[in-house]
């Protein structure tokens, strides 16, 4: 199993979701973020003065998948959050050791 | 006009010398007396809760409580220090071109039947305790986010007491600026001058915020900034055509050059910002009217309606560059800027005053000159207003603070406290539970 971090901009979260659900992804768990990469930050105004606000929002989508679900949902995501603009955003992927259904107890693939 | 609303103001005010209020009192005028009670809820109306939202949404979620909470403590404060011993400061019977004597202290002497002018003095002493209210309440946005709560009681009251009541007698109560002539309808030295000097000495010594200058400073919600911002305006109404204490010609004339000047603040703030930055920011639309608002007030009694229009495009260009070099030039944390915007809009309005007064500029003339005056000698007597009122203030403010330091030791809260933030600090509570 893998877990899947993909950090996008906020307003690509529903086409995201729509795009795992179309390949069989059945959970994903979404918090609101802020964070800088090559996009840097922006300016903001207050009274005659610029500010740069260096994190900008972003949202940050973790999929718990199986590991044949990896490639499909990881294209699905480039295909759905992708502008071709900087800030689109990053993909992690790192080994996920268990997974457990507190209702069941079910554990591994089963509890995805 | 304004020469005649001023004699009249120093005629009540040396008849009281002479003999008990009751004795002088004209037959009272309903629509007047209609007018001012209106105006002074307009008034209280700009204080809570206009500047308090105001304010309160242009600090941190942290403290949003504790400025709501600075601005209430003030209007409970002063409207008990107005009847205990300031309404006889400012506006008592005495001799003295300096104050006001105590003789009117717990309002003494006042009772259902007592005249000021046509208008009872209940509603007069009501109205007048308005102004009192909101000049310490202007300061509160220089020391916002890190003074502690028991000095900044301490200070707005000795503030109060030995600042603004003071000036109100010098300019309204019959004292020397008045008599001398000063031109100061409704307040650009007596709340604008003094509130804004009051606010830069304060910022100067209780130094900036931790997190000056930085982005995490930005207002937390200004939502509640534009709410307050508006309610400002309308109450400004009652502040400035309130100030002809009279329903006539001379408060719709302020009305309306309040309005124009206000509308002329805001479109120009915008302008500039969207010249320089390429968009017109929400708050520079509403800083601009206020600063158009601050502006008018010593002038709105004596400017006509282009006349208008010209303090308010001086008091956006002005305070606009005042509020960037104060804060990016000279790194002064005026917090909110009470100074580059109602000090500098005050002065800016009381010297302007002394020009535009005068009915020989074409269509952007005003009521005209008293008789005696040149626009020189009126000119003369604006700045000697402006002068001795920003110095007196900023000398009192100096001590009044190294006092009070004293008495809490020391003005500010911790670097941690600072951190947590005021509300939690001050208060133990907060604005938002989230």
């Amino acid at each position: 199993m893998k877990l899947i971090t993909a950090i996008i901009k906020p307003f690509k979260a529903d086409e995201v979701r729509e795009a795992l659900s179309d390949v069989g992804v059945s959970g994903v768990t979404l918090s609101e973020v802020k964070g800088f990469g090559r996009q840097k930050g922006h300016t903001e105004l207050y009274r005659g003065a610029e500010y740069v606000i260096d994190f900008l929002p972003k949202s940050k989508m973790e999929i718990a998948v199986s590991d044949d679900m990896v490639d499909q949902a990881i294209e699905a995501i480039c295909k759905a959050a992708g502008t071709g603009q900087i800030g689109d955003g990053k993909i992690f992927v790192t080994n996920l050791e268990q997974t457990l259904r507190i209702r069941t107890g079910e554990t591994g693939d089963d509890a995805l | 006009m304004i020469r005649e609303l001023f004699n009249s103001k120093l005629i009540v005010s040396l008849a009281l010398l002479v003999v008990p209020s009751i004795s002088l009192a004209q037959d009272l005028n309903g629509a007047n007396t209609g007018w001012i009670l209106t105006s002074t809820a307009l008034v209280l109306f700009m204080t809570l809760p206009g500047l308090s939202l105001f304010y309160g949404g242009l600090v941190r979620t942290k403290n949003v409580l504790s400025v709501l909470m600075q601005c209430f403590a003030i209007a409970v404060s002063i409207s008990i220090l107005w009847l205990v011993v300031g309404y006889s400061i400012a506006f008592g019977p005495s001799d003295s071109a300096y104050w006001g004597g105590l003789s009117r202290m717990f309002f003494s002497g006042i009772d259902i039947n007592s005249m000021s002018g046509d208008i009872p003095e209940t509603v007069f002493a009501a109205f007048q305790m308005t102004f009192a209210i909101i000049t310490p309440a202007l300061i509160v946005g220089a020391f916002v986010e890190r003074i502690k709560f028991s000095s900044m009681l301490i200070f707005s009251i000795l503030w109060t007491l030995l600042v603004y009541f003071p000036v109100a007698n010098w300019v309204w109560g019959g004292g020397w600026l008045g008599s001398m002539g000063l031109i100061d309808f409704a307040g650009g030295t007596v709340v604008h001058v003094t509130a804004g000097v009051g606010a830069l000495v304060t910022a100067l010594v209780i130094g900036q915020r931790k997190e000056f200058g930085q982005s995490s400073t930005l207002p937390h919600n200004l939502t509640m900034s534009f709410t307050g911002a508006a309610m400002l305006w309308v109450g400004w109404f009652g502040f400035n055509a309130g100030s002809a204490l009279a329903a006539d010609g001379a408060a719709g004339m302020a009305l309306f050059v309040t309005h124009i000047s206000a509308a002329t603040g805001a479109l120009t703030w915008m302008v500039i910002e969207w010249i320089k930055f390429g968009k017109p920011s929400g708050l520079g639309a509403i800083t601009g009217m206020v600063a158009g608002l601050a502006t008018i007030t010593p002038a709105s009694g004596s400017v006509g309606p282009a006349g208008g229009l010209l303090v308010g495009l001086a008091g956006g260009v002005v305070c606009y560059y005042a509020t960037t070099y104060l804060k990016q030039n000279l790194k002064i944390d005026d917090s909110l800027d009470v100074f580059p915007v109602h000090g500098v809009g005050g002065i800016v309005g009381t010297f302007l005053a002394g020009i535009l007064v005068s009915n020989n500029l074409g269509v952007f003339s005003g009521n005209g000159l008293a008789e005696g005056m040149t626009m020189g000698s009126q000119v003369g007597v604006q700045v000697t207003g402006i002068l001795a009122t920003g110095i007196y203030t900023a000398i009192v403010t100096f001590i009044l603070l190294k006092i009070v330091a004293a008495l809490t030791s020391g003005i500010r809260i911790t670097d941690e406290q600072e951190q947590v933030g005021c509300d939690i600090t001050d208060h133990d509570e907060k604005g938002y539970s989230m």
